[in-house]
């Protein structure tokens, strides 16, 4: 899969965070990888992401299934690039989608719906990944809270485990 | 094993091995893509009691790991294309006063300053020949991170054992892809210690007067021998000579001590390499496109294998020879212009059945573009 987006949303973050969780606490392989270079600053941001439950030998991803878009630069860019019958997901703030896309999108009000319940956009990317895990059971909320507690303060574990549970609510709604 | 796991980049995984190693001092500029090799040992090895010093530049920095050493800790920088070019000169003084030291160098594009995000495997032959003079050298690569780990406490152990800077040749996707890596238990791997001479303070002792068995016992510089250390040509007592027979012994020396420990210096791994119609030979980060494709096609029921390099020098001949041998096709794959391609194409009985799979462009060889091309040598068309 690859997540997409502008520096600063956190996408790297949450790439690396799925990937270490699938890793250390469900017993899958998994590699992630990001873009280096100038367009890592102000430009479209990209990490691709590989879980799986075999070896996993060439890193990088070509057409994901799962391709999440949190910009418009960043749709206008990726989106050509997904599988066709795999999964969009865009953030209806920031993203305004198109019909010509082979693809299941879902445009999910994410941003907006972290700002009204929890009044923070730091957490938005961990709303996105529980979306994510919501709409697709790539890994346990669980281990994701394994990594998060491992790596940030106490006192941001409950707003971004409530940021996970949120994203997870409004991602099951959509889960085929 | 058994060991902590630990989801991290290629770079963390060299700073592991490094430290498992017995890293003990690290001077190196940073500069991408090996930055964060630097950046993780300022922070770890004064954890350790080791020391950190970042440099002016490369040039101090190869100077500064070369004196560490002498004095009798393990040493090692870490760079890239354009700072190992720097390094190149004090390189050779490295080989020529016989000082075990450690060069990572995470490739990147060049020549000059290149690609500075982006991956090549552009400096192959600059770690073979980079440094002026006949001289053998020993450089090492890895293609997945526990790899990584273990060639890194190798690259260590050989420079010990051999008393020879050691270069280790990764590159920007392996540097900054992250994925498991299982540190093993203290122990589970060997490492080599330095050879100390026994010699008490007050008794001569010659930093150039190999044992029976060829080694070079050494004294921790600054202690409690005074000797010298020298970039010419020189005799036991480190002393320069231009004695023909001295030149020509120390010049044998610093070759055959490597050149006749090919076995024992090769590092390399393989995937149905026995039965191979086609044999691809690859290395580092291409050697994972040529690995999805071998297991991909195998499952098929094509009789594709892959012999994948960890030692590039000295470059392992007779090894090549032996598993191309019965392959009809042998096709090197590298991202760069066909560096290893040459050495494959003269270990091998058939050169003109070598072709090469490569790309240039900055970014990793897809398996499709390897299998495209697999299909044009085959004569199969795309």
């Amino acid at each position: 899969m690859v997540f997409s987006g502008s520096g600063g949303q956190g996408v790297i973050t949450a790439a690396i965070i799925l990937a270490e969780a699938a890793v250390l606490y469900e017993n899958l392989t998994a590699v992630q990888a990001q873009s280096y270079g100038p367009e890592a600053r102000g430009g479209a941001t990209r990490s691709d992401i590989i879980i799986a439950d075999s070896p996993i030998y060439f890193p990088k991803v070509t057409q994901p299934n799962i391709l999440v878009c949190l910009t418009q630069q960043a749709y206008a860019g990726f989106s050509p690039i997904i599988r066709p019958g795999g999964m969009l997901l865009t953030d209806s703030r920031y993203v305004k989608t198109e019909k010509k896309v082979e693809a299941r999108q879902l445009s999910l009000p994410m941003y907006d719906t972290v700002m009204e319940k929890i009044g923070k956009p730091i957490v938005f990317n961990i709303f996105m990944l529980g979306t994510l895990i919501g709409l697709s059971p790539l890994v346990r909320p669980e281990s994701i809270m394994k990594v998060l507690e491992k790596q940030i303060p106490a006192a941001f574990l409950e707003m971004n485990k409530k940021a996970l549970d949120l994203g997870l609510e409004l991602g099951g709604t959509y889960r085929q | 094993m058994g060991g902590q796991v630990k989801f991290i980049q290629g770079n963390e995984a060299c700073v592991e091995g490094a430290l498992y190693a017995g890293l003990g001092f690290f001077a190196g500029y940073p500069i991408t893509p090996s930055t964060e090799i630097a950046e993780l040992l300022s922070a770890r090895l004064p954890q350790k009691r080791g020391i950190f010093m970042q440099m002016e530049d490369e040039i101090a920095s190869i100077c500064a790991i070369i004196g560490a050493s002498l004095t009798g800790s393990k040493s090692m920088t870490a760079t890239s294309g354009p700072g190992f070019s720097l390094m190149q000169e004090a390189l050779g003084f490295a080989v020529m006063a016989e000082i075990p030291c450690v060069i990572v160098d995470v490739q990147r594009g060049g020549p000059s300053t290149g690609l500075a995000t982006k991956l090549s495997q552009g400096d192959v032959n600059q770690a073979r020949w980079g440094t002026h003079g006949d001289h053998a050298i020993v450089a090492l690569t890895a293609s997945n991170h526990q790899d990584v780990f273990s060639i890194t406490v190798d690259a260590f152990n050989f420079a010990e054992t051999y008393r020879t800077p050691v270069i280790l040749l990764f590159d920007e996707v392996l540097g900054h892809m992250r994925e498991r890596l299982e540190i093993p238990q203290p122990g589970e791997l060997p490492l080599v210690e330095r050879l100390k001479t026994a010699l008490p303070e007050g008794v001569d002792y010659h930093p150039y007067l190999p044992r029976e068995d060829g080694r070079l016992p050494m004294s921790d510089f600054g202690g409690v021998h005074r000797y010298n250390v020298t970039g010419l040509f020189h005799d036991m007592w480190g002393f320069p000579s231009e004695n023909p027979s001295i030149v020509y012994g120390l010049m044998r020396h610093l070759t055959d001590k490597i050149e006749h420990h090919v076995d024992d210096l090769t590092r390399y791994k393989e995937y149905y390499a026995d039965d191979a119609e086609t044999l691809l030979i690859s290395y580092g980060s291409s050697a994972r496109s040529a690995l999805h494709v071998v297991m991909n096609r195998r499952q098929r029921g094509e009789r594709l294998g892959l012999l994948e390099l960890q030692t590039l020098w000295p470059f392992p001949s007779e090894l090549v020879r032996e598993k191309a041998k019965n392959a009809r096709y042998v096709v090197v794959v590298e991202m760069n212009m066909g560096q290893v391609l040459q050495s494959v194409k003269s270990a091998v009985d058939r050169p003109d059945k070598v072709s090469l799979a490569n790309q240039v462009d900055g970014t990793l060889i897809t398996p499709t573009t390897i299998l495209n091309i697999l299909r044009i040598i085959q004569g199969r068309g795309v």
